[in-house]
């Protein structure tokens, strides 16, 4: 797991700490420093190997992503001028809270991927993954250099266009072709709820912001009618106080544990899906190796030179499909169960989180109303 | 508004004089939300009426207000009791003596709740016939001062570019001012424009704080000329005709104007003559501008000799509490914007979930999904009411006070014309004693004359205008008093609407997921 993270400046730097009682390793109990990008090169190394073809590689954390309140706290700063100081430091109380809910998605997300090839019954025994552990000194990974980075996205355009020649292949196994059908489907569908969902928790969190503004207006109304009136300033102070700066900060809990939950939740599912139809694909190719093989035996037979040498990869094709088969459908049904249990927990859990804001937001505005009327 | 006083702080007189009947149904009414509304009574003579109300207080916790009514007029001690004040009261105890269950004396102060005034005018026996239910249930009467009005029904009158919109406004009262206990007339919204300009116009009421209609909207209403049936036209109609009826309440509750023969004409005249000055493109719309535009240079060259710091004082109040309100309408339309977003949002989202529920194969997860895109929906629904009552009760709310801001001003304003008024007076005054001194000494009899009459002229002219300063200055103290005093109420009562609201929708919410959760549980 992740106990610990540090933020310097741009990079985030995480503390891997380990516990583990295989032998593989020299010390029972390690930590190591990390930053984003060792994630990315174990996740890259993990899915260039060939051996774990067959399998779903989970995948990998997204960037760590401040942009948004650093965006934000700068607009805060230019705008200081012009709020009360209760306001600016009231809103900028939000942006340190929404900062800190990233740091911790971000940390969560990093940990969950090394957990989850900790507990794969294959990646956890990979060398790179138990250097990746252990490697006491800066792994200094070698950045990807532009020419690496061009030749990548490269690959990602050949390796579309190969999907879709791909796609025209037969089928041989009934439960892979579901399986396909099915996830590019879902895939589809889930990225369309993942932007929603977005969206849907940005406006919560504007009406969060508008509850902060309304509460430091009012408490600047309030101050001024202090010749007016006593029982209007009590009114409002009364109304500011209670609703809307608890209010506002259910209102923000809410927006952001359903973020958490829902949307995180959908988000993670749809790169996981993207992993799983990369395993497919990746069989896929095999697959469209092995018939080509096959294609090349016969014109090999027909030639009748080089029958041994086209006969040998056909072998290696036909096994290489074979246990990726094999091995897919395994990591397929484990990634439904998987997905399942998800789900059901992150539901259960946003579900739970929305009535008791719900519940605490009642009482609050029954305290208030009953405050307000008994005056 | 009622000019009673609820809860009013020590300072205030006549409120050590409480009434134990009443403070019982106070108690009694504390589950309608009604305690502000319950004032001390001051006068003795409704104990017994007090005490008989217990049995009813449930169905009809309005009698309790007809108390204040009585209590208004003798808690009032600034004087603003005039004879009719006291008419009044004598009226309605007789009334009240007399006939038990039909207390025409029906004040309510901003109310809560439709069923409400419907109790209330179940009250008054000749006004049965006359209230439909559906009317009553849309508004929400605020009356004080035993006068009832409702706005209702707008209409689409005409066609074309000469189209309008016609409303109902149904008065129940019982008032010997009016003809009837309780008539309706159609009026449109250039008629309550009329008014407001007779009102302002008037001498008499010069110092009193008018209410100023809502303002005039030319795309809205060219929207609803045209014919376009889309929401926002009916929402811009639902908006105005809400205003017009706060609009009239106040004017209605304002214990001056609604004695104005004008303010019954608008209420009872079958037809009124076109208010056409109230055009904005017509001579007398360009006379009001120039008007306008003179006013604000006037203002700016005269510097008035405030003898009393209590009016300056209160113009910088009344423009930092100006400022202040407007700062908080932006805030408060910002969130509905928001939360309107939020709506269309939430809409979305329901949708695709409900996709993605479909392409699920795993069936309890598939319902689990579906489930999850019905509450969304739902919510959107909630989220959308809330919108509604945010705007409706809160923006509208902070609008109506920052016009209200603009028309004490403007009595502000009229004062200081006054002043003006009075101090030219006293400058010709002092020229034509200089012309009669010259004369004297230059010994021309016959102009002397003259000159003595005019001077006796003018010192009448000053006399009469430093005593109508004096008198606006007091109306103007008072009406201030009334002002703040109805703003709290105001503000307190529509808080209180407001959060009950957010209150019920909370409940829903919790309704939604609690229903949600347990299939939320059943995904194998």
């Amino acid at each position: 797991d992740i106990p610990d993270a540090l933020c310097e400046r741009d990079k985030v730097k995480f503390t891997v700490h380990t516990k583990t009682t295989l032998s593989s390793f020299q010390k029972p109990d390690f930590s190591v420093p990390r930053q984003h990008e060792d994630f990315i090169w174990l996740h890259d190394t993990l899915v260039e190997t060939e051996d774990y073809a067959g399998l779903i590689i989970p995948p990998a954390p997204p960037k760590p992503d401040f942009e948004s309140p650093r965006e934000k706290m700068h607009k805060l700063g230019e705008g200081e001028a012009t709020m009360t100081k209760e306001e600016y430091t009231k809103m900028k109380q939000e942006l340190e809270a929404e900062y800190l809910a990233v740091f911790k998605k971000t940390v969560q997300v990093h940990e969950v991927f090394l957990q989850r090839l900790s507990s794969h019954p294959v990646l956890s025994k990979d060398r790179n993954f138990q250097i990746f552990l252990e490697y006491d000194q800066d792994l200094s990974v070698r950045r990807k250099n532009a020419k690496e980075m061009f030749g990548g996205f490269f690959k990602n355009m050949v390796k579309s266009a190969d999907e879709v020649l791909i796609a025209g292949v037969k089928e041989v196994d009934d439960f892979f072709e579901q399986e396909k059908t099915f996830l590019l489907d879902y895939f589809s569908k889930i990225k369309e709820a993942t932007a929603k969902a977005e969206k849907m928790t940005r406006s919560h969190k504007n009406i969060a912001d508008d509850y902060i503004r309304l509460s430091a207006t009012l408490n600047s109304l309030s101050a001024e009618e202090s010749t007016n009136y006593y029982f209007i300033k009590f009114c409002l102070k009364l109304f500011q106080n209670f609703l809307c700066v608890c209010l506002k900060k259910v209102e923000g809990r809410v927006a952001s544990d359903e973020e958490l939950k829902l949307t995180e939740l959908l988000r993670y599912y749809m790169r996981d899906i993207q992993a799983a139809k990369d395993l497919l694909y990746r069989r896929a190719r095999a697959l469209a190796d092995y018939e080509n093989s096959n294609k090349a035996l016969d014109k090999a037979r027909l030639k009748g030179k080089d029958v041994s040498q086209a006969e040998e990869h056909q072998k290696r094709c036909l096994q290489k499909f074979d246990t990726l088969s094999e091995s897919g459908k395994k990591e397929l049904t484990n990634f439904k169960a998987r997905r399942v249990v998800a789900f059901r927990k992150n539901l259960v859990e946003m579900a739970e989180l929305e009535v008791k804001h719900a519940k605490n937001n009642m009482t609050l505005l029954q305290g208030c109303i009953e405050l307000l009327s008994g005056n | 508004m009622a000019t009673s006083s609820d809860r009013n702080p020590p300072p205030f007189p006549a409120t050590d004089v409480s009434k134990p009947g009443l403070s019982d149904l106070l108690d009694g009414d504390s589950d309608e939300g009604d305690d502000i509304f319950v004032s001390n009574r001051t006068s003795p003579l409704f104990v017994s009426r007090g005490v008989s109300q217990p049995e009813r207080v449930r169905e009809e916790p309005a009698d309790l207000f007809s108390q204040e009514e009585a209590g208004t007029d003798t808690a009032r001690s600034n004087g603003v009791n005039s004879d009719d004040d006291n008419d009044l009261f004598a009226e309605a105890q007789s009334d009240l003596d007399t006939n038990t269950s039909s207390s025409a004396v029906q004040p309510h102060i901003s109310s809560s709740s439709g069923p409400r005034p419907a109790s209330s005018f179940q009250q008054n026996p000749a006004a049965m016939q006359h209230t439909s239910l559906e009317q009553l249930e849309e508004e929400e009467a605020k009356d004080s001062f035993d006068v009832d009005v409702a706005v209702t029904n707008p209409e689409k009158v005409g066609d074309g570019m000469n189209a309008y919109v016609a409303y109902k406004v149904f008065t129940r009262s019982s008032l010997p001012l009016f003809k009837s206990k309780a008539f309706s007339v159609r009026r449109r919204f250039s008629d309550f424009l009329g008014l407001y300009e007779k009102l302002s116009a008037k001498q008499t009421l010069h110092g009193c704080i008018i209410p100023p209609p809502p303002e005039k909207s030319v795309v809205g209403m060219t929207k609803v000329k045209v014919g376009m049936d889309d929401p926002s036209s009916v929402e811009f109609v639902e908006r105005r005709r809400a205003a017009l009826e706060r609009y009239l309440q106040r004017v209605v509750s304002h214990p001056s104007l609604v004695q104005d023969p004008d303010v019954r004409e608008f209420l009872e005249k079958d037809d009124l003559p076109r208010a056409v000055n109230t055009q904005t493109l017509s001579g007398a719309g360009f006379l009001k501008m120039i008007n306008r535009a003179s006013d604000a240079v006037n203002k700016m060259t005269i510097k008035m000799n405030e003898s009393d710091t209590w009016f300056e004082d209160k113009l910088q109040e009344v423009e930092a509490e100006e400022q202040q309100l407007r700062k908080l309408h932006s805030v408060v339309d910002s969130l509905v914007n928001h939360r309107k977003e939020l709506c269309g949002n939430t809409a979305i989202f329901a949708k695709s979930m409900a996709m993605l529920g479909n392409s699920e194969d795993n069936t309890a997860l598939s319902r689990a999904l579906s489930q999850l895109a019905e509450v969304e929906d739902k919510m959107e629904q909630l989220h959308q009411e809330q919108a509604a009552s945010d705007f409706f009760i809160l923006a509208e709310l902070l609008a109506d006070y920052i016009r209200l801001l603009g028309a004490v001003r403007g009595c502000l304003d009229q004062r200081m014309r006054a002043w003006q008024r009075w101090q030219e007076a006293q400058s010709t005054l002092q020229k034509k004693r200089e012309t009669e001194a010259k004369l004297l000494w230059a010994n021309k009899p016959d102009k002397l004359q003259q000159a003595k009459d005019e001077i006796t002229e003018w010192e009448t002219k000053v006399t009469q205008y430093e005593r109508d300063f004096d008198r606006i200055g007091m109306t103007v103290r008072k009406e201030f008093l009334r002002f703040e005093k109805d703003k709290a109420k105001d503000f307190k009562s529509q808080i209180i609407k407001y959060l009950e609201a957010m209150m019920k929708s909370q409940q829903r919410f919790i309704k939604f997921w609690e229903a949600f959760l347990p299939e939320a549980k059943a995904i194998a």
